[in-house]
């Protein structure tokens, strides 16, 4: 997040492309120490919900009466739950869920609201009109109201989480897209491309979108860990997941009901592991955002 | 005045598409409405004796003007599990939601404000980085997760807050409703008694929403005091011997405002949301927790109303963001 304010200058400016980029990539990570725990923790986070189900210590579905509600300590990490599951386990499993939930949902409008976007900054006119129109009308909602109504019509189920996920992030990748797209339609690189004789839609592709890509990819990364919330949330009010299947924002709200008879750890871990997934994702967002895009610092 | 009637109208197209929007979402619930109504022992001919009576065997276009036509008579279908219209039990407990939520955001306005500030004058120091930390905690922790761990901590391990469980304690008299808002009808009545535990009650709900709320407000504030703070209008004021007060709330807090007041629009729609949250966390007799306890029910007309009716609250108050911005910044009047 902070970087010494004249990095600018030291990077080297002579040598082009990939190896100036990743110089730089380099430079940041080495004056940026909260960026490179962010990416340590990515790493956690993505071995964790890829080898979850074999590093479990007890079967995360595996309910012992005459367990329940007993403290964190040497043998359940985390304690257990109202039906004697281990928390860790649970916390440990809950991972890939949450982490598939906002990966797909943040895939799916990268896919389509950027390219939508570029279309409309790219061919203006009445695709520019439509698209604006549409992305107009769910800002018009609150968020994440707008997502529970998509839900509650949809259906009660995760793929409907991860598209209403996606849906209330349309308008954020369509104003970014189509911004970049617009300022770039007449640069250059474009009409040499058109002179060449590339198609419209080659252009926009393999022309606009690479050039665009970085701030995508900023983009990317802080929405994931708002998909995540957003999911979260959902799952807290009862949409989409459902018990007993291990999700952090289900656990939490499974806990939420001891928290008041003070037993804390049944919330307070998958809580927690919550809140580091989203910091992790915003961490990253803003470390990427000092390297493509310095200017917009805050 | 010319300028509002012309905003007033500009709002109309996104009430248009909430409009339509929530006709689609109502179009494609899960399952045959008709069936659902006439539940699970029907035959064929009673579900389409109901599908006629609901107009559901109508073309698309007439089933929206029909719709349209209920909405302008203030129907919004009735709910399974009350029996009541849905609008009558939106009014009765909106009160409760808008006096938290308001609750919620003048707090948040009145930290975030002045943190912004110092964080921008004396940027690098103590509050800037209390500033950075709080904004970002505000980002990542879930709101359900603040509420909960303030119940711990505050009602379960201090004892200095009431049990979390909905606007007043049962041993409380409500007073004579006036506005709907507690504090301010238990003011009216002069029952400190009664203001103080509807208080007592709100804090905790309250400050988890402005926690929330905190963060984009504090970043914008910083950010755009930087801003303002670097121009060269201050260092005229700095250079003509302004006191340092004057010079930051007066010249550089006022041009500052406005990329603040923009943000608001979006704080709104994360405030709304959020409260969908918070209320199921306090049991907080608001829309939002009727909206979550009809989703669980299947019941799903007050699942729609309450989407459309915080829809369309959400353009008036986008509205009303632009008419202040337009009192606000005089280029933006005379642009208009």
């Amino acid at each position: 997040m902070t970087v010494d304010a004249d990095y600018e200058s030291v990077v080297p400016t002579e040598r082009g492309g990939l190896s100036a980029t990743f110089a730089h990539a380099r430079y940041i990570v080495a004056g940026n120490g909260v960026t490179t725990f962010a990416f340590l923790l990515l790493a956690l986070i993505v071995f964790v919900a890829l080898f979850g189900p074999y590093i479990v210590p007890f079967d995360p579905l595996a309910s012992s009466t005459g367990n329940a509600l007993r403290p964190p300590s040497a043998r359940n990490w985390f304690g257990t739950d109202q039906l004697g599951r281990d928390v860790f386990s649970r916390v440990l499993m809950a991972t890939r869920l949450d982490l598939a939930i906002s990966v797909f949902s943040v895939a799916l409008v990268f896919a389509v609201g950027g390219i939508a976007g570029i279309a409309a900054g790219y061919f203006g006119g009445w695709t520019d009109s439509i698209i604006g129109r549409i992305a107009d009308t769910i800002m018009a909602f609150p968020l994440f109201v707008l997502a529970m109504g998509i839900v509650a019509a949809l259906g009660n189920t995760v793929t409907n989480i991860v598209l209403a996920t996606a849906i209330i992030n349309f308008p954020l990748y369509v104003r970014l897209a189509r911004a970049e797209a617009a300022v770039r339609r007449n640069a250059g690189f474009v009409q040499a491309a058109r002179l060449t004789g590339n198609s419209e839609w080659r252009i926009a592709l393999t022309y606009i979108l690479p050039n665009i890509m970085p701030l995508m990819v900023v983009q990317m990364s802080l929405t994931m860990g708002y998909a995540i919330l957003n999911a979260a949330g959902l799952s807290f009010i009862g949409l989409g997941v459902r018990p007993p299947t291990p999700e952090w924002g289900i656990m939490v709200a499974e806990g939420a009901s001891f928290i008041v008879s003070g037993e804390w750890w049944v919330a307070l871990f998958p809580g927690l592991a919550l809140m580091l997934g989203v910091f992790c994702f915003n961490l990253i967002g803003d470390g990427l955002r000092d390297i493509v895009d310095p200017q917009r610092r805050t | 005045m010319h300028a509002t009637v012309a905003r007033l109208f500009a709002a109309m197209p996104a009430l248009a598409g909430v409009i339509v929007c929530t006709f689609l979402l109502t179009r494609v619930l899960p399952g045959d409405t008709a069936t659902y109504f006439a539940g699970p022992t029907a035959s064929a001919e009673s579900i389409a004796q109901i599908k006629a009576a609901l107009g559901l065997d109508q073309p698309l276009h007439v089933q929206f003007v029909r719709y349209v036509t209920d909405l302008l008579h203030g129907n919004l279908g009735q709910s399974l599990t009350t029996g009541q219209p849905v609008l009558k039990d939106l009014l009765s407990r909106l009160p409760a939601s808008a006096e938290l939520t308001l609750f919620g955001l003048v707090m948040s306005v009145l930290i975030a404000l002045p943190l912004g500030i110092l964080a921008a004058v004396r940027q690098g120091s103590i509050v800037d980085h209390i500033c950075r930390v709080v904004t970002t905690a505000g980002v990542s922790l879930p709101v359900f997760f603040t509420g909960l761990l303030l119940v711990y901590v505050v009602y379960f391990l201090l004892g200095w807050a009431p049990a979390p469980l909905g606007r007043l304690d049962t041993f409380a008299s409500p007073p004579p409703t006036v506005s709907g808002f507690l504090l301010i009808d238990s003011l009216l009545a002069r029952d400190g008694e009664t203001f103080r535990a509807a208080l007592a009650q709100m804090m905790l709900p309250g400050i988890t929403l402005a926690f929330f709320a905190l963060a984009p407000i504090a970043r914008i504030t910083r950010a755009s005091m930087l801003a303002a703070l670097s121009s060269e209008f201050i260092r005229t004021a700095r250079a003509s011997g302004l006191s340092s007060r004057r010079v930051i709330i007066t010249y550089a807090f006022r041009n500052a405002l406005l990329p603040v007041v923009t943000t608001l629009g979006m704080v709104f729609s994360f405030l709304l949301g959020a409260n969908v949250l918070v209320e199921k966390v306090f049991a907080w007799p608001g829309i939002g927790s009727y909206a979550v306890e009809a989703l669980i029910a299947s019941d799903y007309a007050p699942v729609q109303g309450f989407v459309l009716m915080m829809a369309i609250m959400y353009v008036l108050l986008n509205l009303g963001i632009d008419i202040v911005y337009g009192l606000i910044d005089p280029r933006v009047r005379i642009a208009a």
